[in-house]
């Protein structure tokens, strides 16, 4: 059973439907890749998942269960973790705090022993706190677990924010633009973060991009969209041949890629 | 953020035993100050900011524990029964103080914008004024026909419990107004709070009819305070009687009483906050005010973090509410005014919202700014005027000064002018907040 499903998903703002009609099943282990003009509702379809919006229409299952009607921390506790398009950390913050943050549904410690310090909450705390360093050094920042998250430079920016949606273990994460704004060898490095994530941490990965080169290097699926419609679907070996795929969107650039892929 | 000259001001004051050498030296002076000159206000300002210097300069926290005990439990006792002006003061900041922590974490800490705050503090002080006075049995009667003759509904001993009793009704009450408006962001979320401050004043206004609660605009009077016994009074008069120079009469011990009381409460808020904010909660509280989404989608409960915020603000605010209504025997809905609310949110800015120093700063400078600098200020005004002072070149005779001038009356625009120079030279505040820097053993900085 797929782990995530979307049936005749349909969300609108008045006469403008950002999303409309989406069928689309996502395979547990796998890492999917949502392309698409810009304005074609891919964040919308993001947001709709996780709970930020409610849908108009239609249905969403995840790992066995609809989404529908939940709140988005809701959907957070059931193992959805996601990234914002333009960063979206706790800015006055630090960088161990932000990942605490992302464990929040998986602590256990009450009012109470926070105000008693028992033994079990200095003990969560501890440990959690030990969890988000190790979390920090995976995704490759070190050093500035006391930094506040404001002042790290764009690209640690990214990564702690990946690292915070980790903090939740979700099943599932959701990446929004991830490697926006980032330079070819920071691109290639989070690409190799991404699949790491996946391999070794079993974690499936549904990402929006615009960076072709990360697209079809790392994707096994690919959604396209436009205007709200799921045009195409298929594998990067597919898409690329897709003539609908090329008019709406690849249009020469794909050739371009194409070409620098097969050097 | 710092200035350079102040870090660097600081960091040539911290060596060796030079801070602890100061703090007893201001702590000293202050005292001998006060002591031999009672009614200065400068004097005054010389001890209290001695509380400042201990916070400021790095010593052992040992050392500033005993330094500070010794300050607020026998000195300040001592000082403030000689000149009861100086207890009231020090009580007043305690109890702004107390309410500026509690809004600290609705505002501060969970970024919520309440501008209806005293709303909590009324609901605590009319608990008690109902409970702790004769107005149950004023229920039937209009204001002002009464009989003389009423008994008091409880006796003043249960003034303890109520303590208790408002955390949890204040708590309740902040819940209730939360339900409704925490769907509400921002600039939306203070106005209706500020009306929901508005509703409970005019509540409190005019619940003299059909049935008598609040005795409406007259204020309820008198409300017992706890039993003081005998011995105390004794006690303290026995211990103290040499230092003071004349006996206390129980009237004035109530006084010290009520500012134990106010320490109290203070030191437990100040735990509370403390303990709540390096939890889960707080951290809660702080990501919902950094970005509400980003929180909501990382799995924090938004609803009941906020909700949680505004129960504990409320209930700090209810206790302080409680001891106020019995210290000062009556209340009326004057006190609880949209301008209180205000006032108690400028000590939040100005001190540095999110910080427990901060706010406790913030309520003692805008306290003591106005009921003894700007007074201490119209008085010597007034004095002059009555001189035959005249100032040299301009050939100004004091004596014409208007009688309007009189920088009593010009707090608020005093107060205007501190908000908007501290908004563009610091805006974090007088003691900015700071995150706590954790040990991390497993982190090692790459470069530092």
């Amino acid at each position: 059973m797929a782990l995530l499903e979307t049936i005749n998903l349909v969300k609108s703002f008045g006469g403008l439907t950002a999303v409309n009609r989406v069928n689309f099943q996502l395979e547990a282990g796998r890492i999917v890749s949502i392309i698409g003009p810009n304005g074609a509702g891919k964040t919308t379809l993001f947001n709709t998942l996780t709970g930020i919006y409610q849908p108009d229409q239609g249905q969403i299952n995840f790992n066995g269960s609809s989404l529908v009607g939940l709140r988005p921390d809701q959907i957070a506790a059931r193992g959805m973790a996601r990234t914002f398009q333009n960063i979206r950390l706790f800015g006055e913050m630090t960088v161990i705090e932000n990942i605490l943050v992302g464990m929040h549904a998986h602590l256990k410690q009450s009012p109470l022993q926070a105000l008693l310090r028992l033994p079990a909450f200095r003990r969560e705390e501890r440990e959690s706190e030990h969890k988000a360093v190790e979390l920090m050094h995976y995704v490759g920042l070190s050093g500035v677990g006391n930094e506040l998250a404001k002042n790290l430079p764009y690209g640690a920016q990214r990564r702690l924010e990946i690292a915070r949606a980790l903090a939740a273990d979700p099943l599932l994460l959701l990446l929004d633009e991830p490697a926006a704004g980032m330079n070819p060898q920071e691109t290639e490095e989070v690409t190799h973060l991404f699949r790491h994530i996946r391999d070794h941490k079993g974690i499936t990965i549904l990402l929006i991009e615009h960076d072709m080169r990360v697209v079809m290097n790392i994707s096994e699926q690919i959604c396209v969209m436009d205007y709200g419609e799921k045009i195409a679907e298929g594998t990067p070996a597919e898409i690329r041949a897709n003539t609908r795929v090329i008019e709406a969107y690849l249009g020469r650039g794909a050739v371009a890629g194409q070409h620098e892929e097969q050097r | 953020m710092t200035t350079p000259f102040s870090t660097l001001f600081l960091r040539t004051l911290n060596k060796g035993v030079l801070p602890y050498l100061l703090i007893l030296v201001h702590i000293a002076l202050g005292s001998a100050l006060v002591y031999t000159a009672p009614r200065s206000n400068l004097a005054f300002l010389v001890l209290i900011s001695s509380l400042f210097t201990l916070y400021a300069l790095k010593a052992d926290n040992r050392f500033k524990l005993i330094a500070g005990a010794i300050l607020a439990l026998l000195i300040i006792p001592v000082i403030g029964v000689r000149n009861i002006f100086y207890l009231e003061v020090i009580f007043q900041i305690s109890v702004f103080a107390a309410l500026a922590l509690g809004l600290n974490i609705v505002v501060g800490f969970a970024g919520l914008l309440d501008l209806g705050y005293v709303a909590f503090y009324a609901v605590g002080a009319y608990l008690w004024a109902f409970f702790g006075s004769q107005q149950y049995y004023v229920l039937p009667f209009a204001p002002g026909t009464q009989p003389s003759d009423l008994p008091f509904l409880l006796p003043g001993d249960a003034f303890y419990l109520f303590l208790f009793l408002a955390i949890i009704v204040a708590a309740l009450t902040g819940i209730l107004l939360g339900l409704p408006v925490l769907r509400l962001r921002g600039d939306y979320l203070a106005i209706v709070t500020l009306g929901f401050g508005e509703v409970i004043r005019v509540l409190a206004n005019n619940l003299d009819k059909p049935l008598n609660f609040t005795n409406g605009p007259q204020g309820i009077t008198p409300i017992q305070r706890p039993t003081m016994p005998d011995w105390a009074v004794q006690g303290f008069n026995d211990l103290f009687g040499p230092l003071i120079g004349h006996t206390v009469s129980p009237a004035d011990m109530y006084n010290l009483y009520f500012y134990l009381l106010a320490l109290l409460v203070i030191i437990v808020i100040i735990f509370v906050t403390r303990r709540l904010d390096d939890s889960k909660i707080g951290r809660a509280w702080t990501a919902v005010r950094e970005d509400e989404t980003a929180a909501i989608a990382m799995g924090v409960p938004l609803v009941r973090m906020k909700l949680a915020a505004f129960a504990v603000g409320a209930s700090f605010a209810g206790v302080m509410g409680v001891l106020l209504a019995a210290s000062r025997t009556f209340i009326s809905p004057e006190s609880f005014s949209f301008m209180q609310s205000i006032g108690v949110l400028s000590m939040v800015i100005l001190g540095g919202s999110g910080s427990i120093a901060g706010v406790i700063l913030g309520a003692a400078v805008v306290t003591i700014l106005n009921l003894q600098v700007l007074q201490g200020f119209s008085l010597y005004l007034s004095e002059l005027r009555q001189s035959e002072a005249i100032i040299p070149i301009i050939n100004f005779a004091w004596r014409d000064l208007s009688t309007q001038l009189d920088p009593a009356k010009y707090q608020r625009l005093l107060f205007g002018l501190i908000l908007i120079l501290m908004m563009i030279f610091r805006p974090a505040g007088l003691i900015p907040a700071k995150r706590r820097k954790r040990k991390l053993a497993d982190d090692q900085p790459a470069a530092e």
